[in-house]
């Protein structure tokens, strides 16, 4: 067989031209890095570098006909070893996935997300009409800018999950009390605000992305506020690194950083000591999903609460364990598990059970429900505690 | 080979339903429509026979609010020509209204073969399908789960109570009624429906008044009402088949 001749891969030009700093492909010396660290590496027919040897030999048909690449989630643990820096995760694999889906090559349950996206606005398929319901039995009312139409201090992007999952949203109101305690003078978009996009544009879907990356900064653009704070580090993810190459540019912080920066107004608040053991989970999209780096934050936070003890697991801050619920990966606990027969959910939790948490701490509206069914699996009896920080702060708070 | 493929749009059930001020029908104010979950096999099916032969693939619907970004999409997925019947279906009608208004464009048509969803959640007064069969005079399958074309004719998988399956050659023109596609309706990136709306062109064609005869006048609609609760009945089966004794003669039934 005739070697491909450079003008031939088209296909591995394309994943160049359509990446930001793309041409750092043409480093990759198949060291093999990114594929060793690959949570599920072992379970793809082209794990990262491997996909990259097959696009430069031109070869797209096997590539295109297996599923495999849809165990990756997105977690950035490749881009982040990778010592030519090369883009692997928003460019090399986001725009592969771009090919499955513009050829309909989706599994079932990512298709329904999907199209749950597209039509009602969120991955869960809920009415977009009760996006705020969250927030209305609340002692005090949590304002919709659609109603109060005024401008205020900081734009809460709440977020699929935190407004419809019934875990969740215990969260959400756990955060909204936090944020009245404080004074902060907040709105939410409710019914006017989308999903944010990130995990359809890293699965792939780019045209929906751009579409709710749109109707999410029309809506932005109503309204005037400082900056926005988000409980989704998937939120954060995107609303600081995709948005504004559409136009969309806002501050935003997660909202361990918004806290971490009012921890003496908090201090005096947390009356109540909580006598947890807690282990932090970090989660790849505010930590090393495109050099975020948020990893002290959460953690004064949880130092700050009164009786509470934090330890480290194995696996912390850029080496963290994916709790396997990007790029897609939220729909396809069945489809991973008929592949692998091993969920990256449970290797956390033995890891954290290992360490000796009694609490995992959490600051992802993907994780409670993800950790909290890993740890029915691996004990039975399901010891572990999972907590979001916000709850745990809200617990201290409580008077 | 002319497919011709009949859909609907129906209320989605993930808004809450609310009866209207006249108490005969839905309220129209929140409700948003969906295409009919069998009608979407239908497309799928025609969509897979398009590709294993040459056939043209026609999408026919009633023109509700909607009903383009449909539309569109069955185009990204392979439809060759888009139909939108232009006339007073913004306020619902029933299926013998529907099937009338369809069958004027069918006869201009001429398909070879027509797809349809074997039910729809809003039926009242039958299904479409059958409805369309009996206007054009022509054969009618139902609960289809596969067909397959064969010198001229189609072979449609019939699907029985029990697990029984059967495989009838249909002679055409004929129209079936599709349960389930052969493999599910497939996923269609936001880029190709969006490509779609700036290249494909949805025909529209004027149909004359509506005849709803033939269909059932509602009275009233409403909600479940609760009836009374259950009751328990408790203690050994002489206790038990006493009671019962008593409350049949109680209800007159004994």
């Amino acid at each position: 067989m005739p070697a491909a001749s450079i003008s031939d891969r088209l296909f591995y030009a394309k994943v160049i031209s359509v990446t930001p700093h793309g041409e750092r492909l043409d480093l990759c010396l198949q060291c093999g890095m990114c594929s060793g660290i690959c949570p599920y590496g072992f379970g793809m027919d082209f794990p990262p570098h491997a996909l990259i040897a097959e696009l430069r030999a031109n070869e797209v048909d096997p590539i295109l006909e297996s599923d495999r690449i849809w165990l990756c989630m997105s977690c950035f643990a490749c881009t982040s070893v990778c010592p030519a820096q090369i883009p692997l995760t928003t460019g090399l694999l986001a725009t592969v996935k771009t090919e499955m889906i513009l050829k309909g090559k989706v599994p079932t349950e990512l298709q329904t997300a999907l199209e749950n996206t597209l039509r009602y606005g969120n991955s869960l398929g809920k009415s977009p009409r009760k996006r705020a319901e969250w927030s209305q039995d609340l002692p005090s009312k949590v304002p919709i800018l659609a109603e109060t139409k005024e401008p205020v201090e900081i734009l809460w992007f709440v977020g699929d999950y935190a407004s419809y999952h019934p875990r969740i949203q215990p969260v959400s109101r756990a955060m909204a009390k936090i944020l009245q305690a404080l004074g902060v003078h907040f709105a939410i978009l409710g019914p006017e605000e989308s999903s944010d996009g990130d995990v359809q544009c890293l699965a792939g879907e780019r045209g929906l992305f751009e579409m709710l990356a749109q109707k999410n900064g029309k809506a932005f653009g109503k309204y005037q506020f400082k900056e926005i704070i988000t409980t989704d580090p998937h939120a954060y993810n995107v609303i600081k690194n995709e948005y504004p190459k559409l136009g969309f540019s806002y501050p935003i912080k997660h909202y361990t950083q918004f806290l971490t920066e009012r921890l003496d107004q908090i201090r005096p608040l947390m009356r109540k000591p909580l006598m947890y053991r807690m282990a932090y989970h970090d989660p790849c999209c505010i930590g090393r999903a495109n050099n975020n780096n948020v990893y002290e934050e959460p953690r004064q936070i949880l130092k700050s609460i009164p009786g509470a003890e934090l330890i480290e697991m194995p696996h912390n801050r850029s080496n963290s364990i994916c709790c396997g619920g990007g790029g897609g990966g939220n729909w396809l606990d069945g489809f991973v598990w008929e592949r692998t027969h091993a969920r990256i959910t449970e290797w956390r939790v033995r890891e954290a059970i290992a360490a000796g948490a009694e609490v995992l701490a959490v600051a992802c509206p993907y994780e409670p429900p993800r950790f909290e069914d890993a740890a029915k699996m691996v004990q039975g009896d399901g010891k572990l505690v999972v907590k979001d920080i916000a709850e745990l702060l809200a617990e201290a708070m409580e008077s | 080979m002319n497919i011709a493929t009949l859909f609907k749009l129906v209320p989605d059930l993930v808004e809450e339903l609310e009866i209207d001020a006249g108490g005969t029908s839905l309220d129209m104010t929140w409700l948003r429509l969906i295409i009919s979950e069998f009608d979407d096999h239908a497309i799928e099916q025609a969509i897979l026979l398009k590709e294993r032969s040459a056939a043209q693939v026609t999408v026919i619907a009633p023109g509700v609010e909607g009903v383009d970004e449909v539309l569109f999409t069955a185009a990204a997925k392979g439809a060759d020509r888009l139909i939108k019947l232009i006339g007073d279906f913004e306020a619902g009608v029933n299926n013998h209204s529907l099937a009338r208004a369809i069958v004027t464009f069918l006869k201009d048509l001429q398909p070879d073969l027509i797809l349809t969803g074997v039910q729809a959640h809003n039926d009242l007064d039958g299904s479409l399908g059958p409805l369309v069969a009996g206007f054009l005079g022509i054969p009618y399958v139902g609960y289809v789960s596969g067909v397959t074309l064969s010198n001229g004719k189609v072979i449609a998988q019939k699907e029985y109570p029990g697990g029984l399956i059967a495989r009838i050659e249909v002679d055409l023109p004929a129209v079936l009624g599709i349960q389930a596609a052969e493999k599910p309706p497939r996923y269609v990136a936001v880029s190709k429906v969006r490509q779609a709306m700036q290249t494909a062109i949805i025909e529209e064609h004027k149909v004359g008044s509506l005849d709803p005869t033939g269909g059932i006048p509602v009275e009233r609609m409403f909600k479940p009402e609760a009836g009374t609760r259950a009751m328990i009945i408790e203690g050994d089966e002489r206790e038990i088949a006493s009671r019962l004794i008593e409350i049949f003669k109680e209800v007159g039934v004994l």
